[in-house]
């Protein structure tokens, strides 16, 4: 229990009369990066969107543990105080700030580590600048810690691809996270793009002492880079352990392939 | 030359159905039929040559539509370098400053209008432009800030002075009222709350005789004093152009700087993905109800001056054609861009004064040029471009320009 900075307790969150996810417990460790995966419409999504708080669960409980703090209960709490509790996020369809430069969304994203207020934007106070520059350098070095320096001043929207997705992780990153959760990263990208993501998401965890928990879809993807997987199922946990045990573990092969 | 002929058969159609309106006359006190081929020539031209236009048009904007966003355009280059900005600047507050004295009084009372409309332009462009909130009655809190002005001095014979910053004070607080509750709404629903907010308030101060005198409205409200000095009816004005001008230039400059602070690039991350912007940490209400308070204000303050230029106000002065208008500028002008707005405000407020040997048909000329900018420029007259930032070295990051 000491070292998690996650836990979420038989988590459910019922649509009317659908059990979306059905009494899940997850846990994440500190420094650990956990893949959620499931076929399609197993439930992650619905599990990423109640522990962000985009949506209220049900039943159970999601206790955040933040390094060197007490333990927490977010449940039903605003997507934007528990983005500042330290829990930043992704999307599985990109959700950038189109028409604002790369620079200025990793600059969105700094937000909630800011204060500068009315005022202090109108009169630019000399704290206030000091917090603008701060804000800008500190968004400029995301940028290039996830590549993308050639395109700071480009709107968000004319980037490729592969880029957007990082993008959207250096702006998750400029929240200060100790928690980043990552919906499908890899989704749409090529085999070279996703290499290099998977080498990405290793070197944020060691540069930054983040955990990471993704739901992913690219099997080479999760089994490269995961300590520990949970695998669910029509909104029910399945499975969970080591990329070993998954691999051999019969409940998952079922549920991806089906019976004979 | 396929366009030529397709322009043919557009004017033969055309003068096919406007044949029996437009050609044949029956004349019932002679009893005969009168035959205006003429007319059918004209409608024959007319439509050609129109048509042809469109045509032409329509092709270059689909052939230069990707050229024009590598090159960086004039107005660009005029804002942000410092060599061209100062002195275009410059000239412009010299000309402002001159005008006064070589027109007429008249053209001093048009070109407050304008201004007014500027301020009006920029503050709804905070709420409509930056944050995305469309907002159809904004002229609800220009109401606000005339009424308050209005009625203190009758009541209180509070100075305009005194006057001004309550005005917008209470303007930023009927901001948050309307703000409030239409927080959960956005797009279509919230324009029909602000649609019917802006007609509450008009309502209100048509009905509500004891509180304030219904449709007859306030008049003889004091003229703005200087230093405690009167002014003379026609320095009045001159002084309230003065002030207008001093206005615009003080909201630009809190405009441009709210555009580029942490608070404006929420409101433009609100605009723009309201789920993704809260994941972020933003709280959305919030940096809602800033930009509805700090929308408002605007239009408090320039609600004071509108009543102390023309000394009388009634309901008649804030109804939705008002919203309607200050809307288009906002649109007309480019969502966001400053520049943009405050030419949109001169062309839709001035150009009408100009056009008025046509005036039964300055709407449908309004109206037409609207649809042509809508279909060859829809980001506005003048599209907002983001700020860009520079970087000197590696550890030393700064802001270019």
């Amino acid at each position: 229990m000491a070292d998690k900075v996650l836990d979420v307790k038989a988590l459910t969150k019922t649509f009317g009369g659908l059990k979306a996810v059905d009494s899940v417990d997850l846990d994440v460790k500190k420094g650990e990066i956990v893949a959620l995966i499931g076929p399609n419409g197993a439930g992650k999504t619905t599990f990423f969107n109640c522990i962000t708080g985009i949506y209220t669960p049900t039943e159970g409980d999601v206790l955040i543990i933040p390094p060197g703090e007490d333990p927490e209960r977010i449940n039903g709490l605003k997507p934007n105080k528990i983005t500042s509790k330290g829990m930043a996020r992704t999307f599985q369809n990109i959700r950038l700030f189109g028409n604002m430069t790369a620079l200025e969304n990793v600059m969105v994203g700094c937000h909630c580590r800011t204060k500068a207020n009315i005022i202090g934007a109108i009169f630019r106070g000399p704290s206030t600048l000091k917090e603008e520059r701060e804000t800008i350098q500190k968004s400029y070095d995301l940028l290039k810690e996830v590549g993308l320096t050639e395109f700071v001043n480009e709107q968000a929207k004319n980037l490729p691809y592969g880029a957007q997705r990082r993008l959207e992780i250096a702006r998750a990153m400029a929240t200060d996270p100790f928690l980043l959760l990552l919906d499908e990263p890899a989704a749409g990208m090529n085999p070279q793009e996703t290499r290099d993501l998977d080498e990405l998401i290793t070197k944020i965890r060691e540069d930054y002492e983040l955990s990471i928990l993704l739901i992913e879809h690219d099997m080479k993807l999760v089994m490269n880079i995961s300590d520990r997987i949970f695998v669910v199922d029509y909104g029910k946990k399945i499975a969970e352990g080591t990329p070993r045990e998954i691999k051999d573990n019969p409940a998952v092969i079922k549920a991806y392939l089906g019976e004979d | 030359m396929k366009n030529l002929k397709q322009s043919i058969l557009i004017s033969l159609w055309f003068i096919f159905l406007t044949f029996p309106l437009m050609v044949i006359r029956v004349n019932t006190v002679e009893q005969e039929v009168e035959w205006r081929w003429m007319n059918m020539a004209f409608i024959g031209v007319g439509t050609f040559v129109c048509s042809y236009i469109w045509r032409y048009l329509m092709a270059r904007k689909e052939k230069g539509g990707n050229e024009e966003e590598s090159k960086i355009s004039w107005h660009q280059t005029l804002t942000t370098e410092k060599k061209y900005a100062i002195p275009a600047a410059a000239l412009i507050l010299v000309i402002a400053f001159i005008f006064p004295h070589i027109v007429t009084e008249y053209r001093i009372n048009t070109m407050i209008s304008a201004l007014i409309y500027v301020v009006l332009g920029l503050g709804l462009n905070i709420v409509v432009g930056l944050a995305g909130l469309l907002d159809l009655g904004y002229v609800a809190f220009y109401a606000v800030g005339a009424y308050s002005y209005a009625l203190l001095n009758h009541h209180f014979g509070l100075s305009f002075w005194a006057c001004l910053p309550l005005g917008a004070l209470l303007g930023a607080f009927f901001g948050i009222l309307l703000g409030i509750p239409v927080l959960r709404l956005r797009g279509d629903y919230l324009a029909i709350v602000t649609l019917g907010f802006g007609e509450i308030i008009r309502l209100i101060l048509e009905n509500w005789n004891e509180f304030s005198f219904g449709p007859s409205g306030i008049a003889n409200i004091s003229n703005p004093t200087f230093f405690g000095q009167e002014i003379s009816r026609s320095g009045g004005i001159l002084f309230i152009y003065y002030l207008m001008i001093a206005l615009v230039i003080f909201t630009i400059f809190v405009v441009n700087r709210l555009q580029n602070s942490r608070l404006g690039r929420s409101w433009v991350a609100l605009r723009e993905d309201e789920i993704a912007c809260q994941a972020m940490g933003i709280d959305r209400m919030k940096t809602k109800l800033a930009a509805f308070a700090l929308g408002a204000t605007w239009a408090g303050m320039v609600g004071v001056i509108f009543a102390a230029k023309t000394s009388f106000i009634n309901p008649a002065s804030f109804t939705f054609l008002e919203s309607a208008i200050i809307l288009s500028i906002v649109v007309l002008g480019g969502m966001g861009s400053i520049l943009g707005v405050i030419l949109a405000a001169f062309v839709l407020i001035l150009l009408p004064e100009e056009l008025r040997a046509f005036s039964e048909y300055r709407m449908l000329i309004f109206g037409a040029s609207m649809v042509l900018m809508m279909v060859f420029r829809p980001q506005g007259i003048i599209a907002n471009v983001r700020r860009s930032y520079e970087y000197h070295g590696l550890d030393r990051a700064e802001e270019a320009k």
